[in-house]
């Protein structure tokens, strides 16, 4: 007895929470500029663990904020800029409205903005946080920068999120530090390996966007206006650790070439430098003048550790990986994607040229005898020279992809190109791995490619592996280069041998042994129906739920492992086989 | 009121000009002040502006009866044609007016003041042109109203315009307040004005309105208590005004307009003042200050506007990075998730058994966008010359954003569980035998579904009851039926007699409990069981009794029947007690205290034991070794002690409905099967509630038991299978039974959705006995 009456909803989670709709109160801002300020802090939203308590009894559908985050919003200088520059508007239209043009041009000039730099130094307090969550900046960056400069977003926004995807571009071929790309039907993905962090994004194809009537701008926007910032301050913190002048700047020598060559097609000096930049074909000024391979061998440094050995191994492999088309001459026909294929040749080392009136910055022309691959991609070139591959440009991604020179036979001009196989997948225990995967693991290990994709098919399905095996083994013992991948791999035919015993044992062991396996295994059958059988509830759920994943699983895995498609592609193979 | 007021001043007759302040009061209260400012002026103008007079027609927008009245006139007409006329002629002086001053702004009142101006005068005027007028008619008029005034042609004197026509001083008040007063007010000498001698009482009403071809048209004024009548022209004006139509019948809506403000230029100038000079000399102020912003400009005091930057300035941000500076909310803060990473189906030339079908593209296709397991179709692009834009590229992009702004997010628990752990260690079967593995026996001569089957104390012998209404005894070893005894209905329940020393087995059928001695065994057994029986000495005072005991004779003897137990209802189970001499049957009812019944075979009596219904009796057994009795009903298991007399113990099942119960050899353990697939085993020493429940059937459990000796007990249920399981009960009370499934028995078919309707252990050996719905029996050993 005594004491006050408590009171519902006065403590606890429901104080801990704040609608939207409060929120926006407490800020006093409008809903557009709360969403922004939103997604300039980075605040979301938060569901409560027990709704109806947190809604105070009512269940109808509400979008909560954790208190504090909207408490912290309310000593963001930027609300009040929000604010000025709602009154700045309204000056604006009363100007307008009173035709004070003068007024109006006032204004105009002393229109307020805002920075956005404390708020990316709060939200990212340090670099590596910053460099983690920049996949979504840089696939932003790369489809505004191929927005038409007509209406959608201001041309500044396009201009600069373009010059900062050149300066990304420009760091990786630098620093080497491309490690993936894939060719999806979205757009280009790529990967790359930024101080310790894999990085992928997604630039789309070069085509000129239907932009959808159902896509809020404002939003992406106000995200790609957040993006520059970090972007930029990102690419100077990179473009600094490789002694690299930012804004970049191109070598002095190659600078002098390009200029001598194509003066006279440009007509300013200050449009045609950012085009320069994004030929990437010239390499960039540093700030002190060192060679690239000092960083090499400084990089071998700290590698003394436990697993020495693998690590250096896993460096060594890197270090080919980096050098893959070293020494390589390329020359890209028009009607390849240029800039991915210069972008992506020259982060591995290759010299790329493309037709003078395609692009500035092409260094030779096709007539150099000095070119060892040509990349084409139409069906048939009148005249062709000896010396030199003419090649598909997927040959390009699976070399990358593979981290090796593929074979060029398969990617010559006018042959059925193999499947193009994502780099991002990695298949573990039952999944399914693709027959192409499986004789390009058989490459990287070093054997002949000399069956055929037929045979290994062939083979696949009368599964008679058990030479292929040993020879696996005595290639681990040759050399244990790949030692993951190997094991991975018996891994996987060991589960297919198992998978087929129950089928086989029956008509060949009748006699007792098998008698007593069989009958073994059934006991231990039984005994694990009835364990389960004694399972709790609650763990007899889960069980399930585990059991029914991995069903599904494999019910996949089967669905593909025997899809329709196998004749079509024993047609192909005959076909490729007949033009090598 | 102001009409009204003209119309007392003009003619003194006023019995209209009552009635009119009786009605119009109310409506034109407003217009009261006026009055007395027109007055002033009036007597001011009204010489000079008699002639530019205002017709009637004009005035009469403040009054329609003032000119209906004027109207009602003949005398007037002419005058009013003349009035008329001078209408005219005011507009034509107007324009005049209007011309010589249209070309200075002041020339006119608008049109809308226009009516105020005219109609002050004419207000004025208007009385005292009436009054030349009227004063003879009002003679006339005073002739025709029942009320004449007292006061007459020099009222005008003393009077003022602003007052009505006032004969009652009292005011606007309700004039019931005079109702019981001889007068109904004062006049304005102050002498009270009597009421009329007679009021009209309702006779006289009805009479007046009868007679009277007016009374339609008479109103009451109650300030003067006069009846007053309405003139054609009033009435005429209350038509109209009801119609929502102007008072004045003509008054003209639709007079054409005047265009007082002519549109054409003039030619000379309103004013002709020349220029000034300061217009066309600079202005020396402002020459001040333009050489002040000179001379600051050449000082650079003033410096030209900045174009402002507006490309971003980037620095070194982490430059002073400090890991340890993060901010609370950043610790709880939940970093986005990364977007997925492509597979193979999102190549452009993706391995042909990741595209999809004909058939597969149709189910996507119509699948809602957000079923759908990939957000795009698979293609296959010969080059890559030939690859698309992706349509979707925006939308994608735009989705990602709103995840990242509104989505909540949570760290989730993975639960990385490898399932095997799940699963919990028991001890191997294989180390808990013996129990029955295999299938050994079949029993087959039943043709309908064997309801219930006991086995004798001795292991010898099985008896089984079936819905083909016969009993069938059979030799358990060889699988012999050694009897078959045909009774009067379906055997719901047989029970052999638990008692070695006796040879009894007890028959339910319909409302029959049949006490049989089925000769097999020891002769020895047989003929003492037989003695038994005859030996029963009736007691001297025979009791009523709710069965009736029946000794059988003849050929029912010989076939085996000793004793007939006659219920009332019909009885579903029989149950011995374990020495052999009680035995209890259930007689399932809601409805009655009447279920249970408790019979002892030596004295050959029968007791009810509960006197109140606790919902209907599944089973009931007897404890082995103490005096305590189980009843099962729907959802609850109660223990009772039979020599207290008194409820021990009531065990929640938490099952939905009980189908079957055993008790454990050592009476501390019970298993009760119900229809929702679960078997309870309550530890009697631990709780009344289950100390484990088993989901091991698929389907309704329909029977259980225990082993005698064996830490074993059995389930049979509808899918046809029976289960063993390892239920070892410790003589260390402080350690749990170890339950451990250890076989799953199948062999019976499912009949009519049926399976195992009985079980049974033998009582020496690891055996089970089976009954199904497909008449076997079955052993399992």
């Amino acid at each position: 007895m005594g004491g006050l009456q408590k009171k519902k909803y006065e403590r606890g989670s429901a104080t801990n929470y704040i609608t939207r709709n409060k929120a926006r109160k407490k800020l006093q801002l409008s809903l557009a500029d709360f969403r922004r300020l939103c997604i300039l802090k980075g605040i979301y939203p938060h569901e409560p663990k027990h709704k109806k308590k947190v809604n105070k009894g009512s269940t109808a559908p509400r979008t909560f904020y954790l208190f504090k985050d909207i408490r912290f919003l309310l000593h963001e200088p930027i609300v009040r800029k929000f604010r000025e520059y709602k009154v700045f508007v309204r000056k604006l239209r009363k100007a307008y409205g009173k035709a004070e043009w003068t007024g109006v041009e006032r204004l105009r000039d002393n229109k307020p903005g805002y920075k956005l730099d404390h708020i990316i130094k709060e939200r990212y307090p340090t670099f590596i946080d910053a460099l983690r969550d920049i996949d979504d900046a840089l696939s932003m960056c790369f489809l505004f920068s191929t927005f038409a400069r007509t209406g959608k977003c201001h041309v500044q926004t396009i201009t600069l999120c373009r010059r900062l995807t050149v300066e990304w571009m420009n760091y990786v071929v630098t620093s080497r530090s491309l490690r993936k790309v894939f060719l999806s039907i979205k757009g280009i993905y790529y990967q790359a390996e930024v101080l310790g962090q894999l990085i992928t994004w997604l630039v789309p194809y070069q085509f000129a966007h239907d932009h959808p009537t159902d896509v809020d701008y404002r939003v992406m926007a106000t995200f790609t206006e957040m993006y520059t910032t970090l972007f930029g301050f990102i690419n100077f913190r990179l473009y600094q650790t490789l002694n690299l002048v930012y804004p970049p700047k191109l070598d002095s020598k190659a600078e002098s070439e390009l200029k001598a060559e194509h003066e006279e097609d440009y007509a300013m000096d200050s449009e045609s430098y950012l085009e320069k930049l994004s030929a990437l074909s010239a390499s960039l000024a540093r700030v002190v003048a060192t060679a690239e391979e000092e960083e090499n061998q400084l990089d071998l440094f700290p590698t003394e550790g436990e697993n020495m050995q693998a690590r250096e191994k896993e460096q060594k492999e890197q270090e080919a990986q980096k050098r893959l088309f070293e020494g390589l001459k390329f020359f890209l026909n028009r009607e390849v994607p240029r800039e991915s294929l210069a972008f992506i040749l020259r982060c591995f080392g290759a010299e790329v040229s493309w037709d003078k009136s395609l692009c500035i910055g092409g260094t030779y022309e096709v007539t150099d005898e000095t070119i060892t691959h040509q990349i084409v991609d139409r069906p048939d070139m009148d005249k062709q020279y000896i010396n030199r591959y003419y090649i598909q440009p997927q040959w390009v991604f699976d070399s990358v992809n593979a981290q090796m020179r593929l074979p060029v036979e398969d990617y010559f001009l006018g042959t059925t190109l193999p499947p193009h196989l994502s780099p991002f997948v990695e298949e573990k225990d039952g999944d399914y791995v693709p027959p192409e995967k499986l004789k390009l693991m058989a490459l990287q290990r070093g054997e002949k490619p000399g069956k055929s994709r037929a045979e290994l098919d062939s083979e696949e399905e009368d599964e008679e592996e058990e030479d292929e095996e040993e020879e696996e083994e005595d290639d681990e013992e040759e050399d244990d280069v790949d030692d993951e991948e190997l094991t991975e791999e018996k891994n996987l035919k060991k589960m297919e041998g198992t998978r087929v015993t129950p089928g086989k044992v029956k008509p060949w062991e009748t006699g007792s042994v098998g008698n007593k396996v069989r009958l073994e295994q059934e006991e231990k059958a039984e005994e694990k129906r009835l364990a389960i059988m004694m399972m709790k509830k609650k763990e007899k759920y889960l069980y399930d739920k585990i059991m029914f994943g991995k069903k599904r699983t494999t019910r996949e895995v089967s669905s593909l492992r025997c899809a329709p498609a196998k004749p079509t592609r024993h047609i192909t193979c005959h076909h490729s086989k007949v033009q090598t | 009121m102001r009409t009204v007021n003209l119309e007392s001043q003009k003619n003194g007759t006023m019995s209209k000009a009552k009635e009119k302040s009786a009605k119009k009061r109310v409506v034109e209260e407003d217009d009261d002040q006026l009055p007395i400012f027109d007055k002033d002026v009036t007597e001011k103008k009204a010489g000079e502006e008699d002639d530019a007079d205002l017709s009637d027609s004009e005035e009469s927008v403040f009054s329609g009866l003032e000119d209906s009245e004027s109207d009602s006139h003949d005398e007037e007409e002419d005058a009013e044609e003349g009035d008329d006329e001078e209408d005219d002629d005011d507009a034509v002086i107007l324009d005049e007016i209007l011309t010589k001053s249209s070309g200075v702004e002041t020339a006119t009142e608008p049109p809308a003041t226009d009516k105020n101006t005219p109609t002050q005068p004419d207000v004025k005027t208007a009385p005292k042109r009436k009054m030349k007028k009227g004063e003879g008619v009002a003679m006339d008029d005073g002739g025709e109203k029942g009320l004449i005034t007292t006061r007459h042609g020099d009222e005008y004197e003393h009077d003022t315009s602003d007052e009505e026509d006032i004969r009652n001083t009292v005011g606007n008040i309700p004039m019931e307040w005079y109702q019981d007063y001889p007068h109904i007010g004062y006049n304005l000498d102050g002498k009270k004005i009597f009421k009329p001698i007679r009021n009209k009482d309702e006779l006289d009403e009805f009479l007046d309105k009868m007679e009277n071809p007016d009374y339609w048209r008479t109103v009451h004024d109650k300030t003067t208590a006069s009846d007053i009548r309405l003139s054609d022209e009033q009435v005429d004006l209350v038509h109209r005004l009801q119609k929502g139509q102007f008072g004045d019948v003509n008054f003209n809506e639709y007079e054409p307009s005047v265009d007082f403000f002519t549109n054409e230029v003039m030619i000379h100038p309103v004013t002709n003042r020349p220029q000034d000079k300061r217009s066309f000399i600079p202005s020396l102020i402002e020459k001040e200050k333009v050489s002040k912003l000179v001379h600051a400009i050449k000082m650079g005091w003033i410096k030209p506007r900045k174009p402002k930057e507006t490309t971003p300035q980037y620095y070194d941000l982490w430059a002073k990075e400090d890991p340890n500076a993060i901010l609370g909310r950043h610790k709880m803060h939940v970093p986005a998730p990364k977007m997925r990473l492509p597979g193979h189906e999102e190549s452009y030339n993706p391995p042909p058994e990741y595209l999809l079908t004909e058939e597969e593209r149709m189910a996507w296709e119509q699948q809602d966008a957000e079923d759908r397991k990939l957000p795009f179709l698979p293609q296959k692009h010969s080059c890559l010359r030939a690859v698309p834009a992706f349509s979707r590229f925006i939308h994608e992009r735009f989705e990602r954003c709103l995840d990242l702004y509104l989505c909540p997010r949570q760290r989730k628990m993975r639960v990385n569980v490898n399932p095997e752990d799940l699963i919990p260690k028991l001890p191997k079967p294989k180390d808990l035998q013996p129990f029955p593995t295999t299938m050994s026996l079949v029993y087959i001569g039943h043709s309908s579904l064997v309801r219930s089957i006991s086995a004798s104390p001795t292991g010898q012998w099985l008896v089984s009851g079936s819905d083909d209404c016969t009993v069938r005894f059979w030799e358990v070893n060889t699988g012999r039926c050694m009897k078959t005894l045909e009774v009067g209905g379906a055997v719901k329940s047989v029970a052999w007699n638990p008692n070695p020393a006796v040879c009894l087995v007890a028959v339910c059928f319909e409302s029959t409990v049949l006490l049989l001695n089925p000769g097999l065994g020891d002769r020895l057994v047989v003929s003492s069981t037989d003695q038994l029986i005859t030996s029963y000495e009736p007691p001297e005072e025979d009791k009523e009794q709710a069965v009736t005991w029946a000794l059988s004779e003849g050929p029912e003897h010989d076939n085996g029947h000793r004793l007939t137990l006659t219920h009332p209802k019909a009885v579903k189970q029989v149950v011995w007690h374990g020495k052999g001499d009680y035995l209890a049957s259930v007689m399932p009812d809601n409805s009655s205290n009447l279920q249970v019944l408790i019979h002892q075979v030596s004295k050959r009596r029968t007791q009810n034991p509960f006197r109140k219904n606790k919902g209907l009796v599944q089973c009931v057994s007897f404890h082995p070794l103490r005096p305590y009795f189980f009843v099962a009903t729907q959802r609850y298991v109660r223990v009772y002690n039979l020599i207290k007399q008194e409820l021990t113990k009531k065990l929640m099942t938490n099952c939905k409905w009980i189908s079957s119960m055993a008790i454990h050899p050592g009476g501390d353990n019970l298993i009760c099967g119900s229809y929702d697939c679960r078997l309870a085993w309550f530890d009697l020493d631990l709780s009344t509630k289950p100390y484990k429940m088993l989901r091991h059937h698929k389907k309704a459990l329909r029977g259980v038991a225990y082993h005698k000796h064996y830490p074993l007990f059995a389930s049979g249920a509808d899918d046809g299978s029976v289960i063993i399981c390892h239920g070892m009960v410790y003589n260390d009370l402080l350690q749990n039974p170890l339950i451990v499934p250890v076989k799953v028995l199948k062999g019976h078919q499912i009949t009519h959705d049926l399976g195992v309707l009985d079980v049974t252990f033998h009582p020496t050996q690891p055996w089970v006995f089976s009954s199904g719905a497909d008449a076997t029996i079955r052993l399992f050993t």
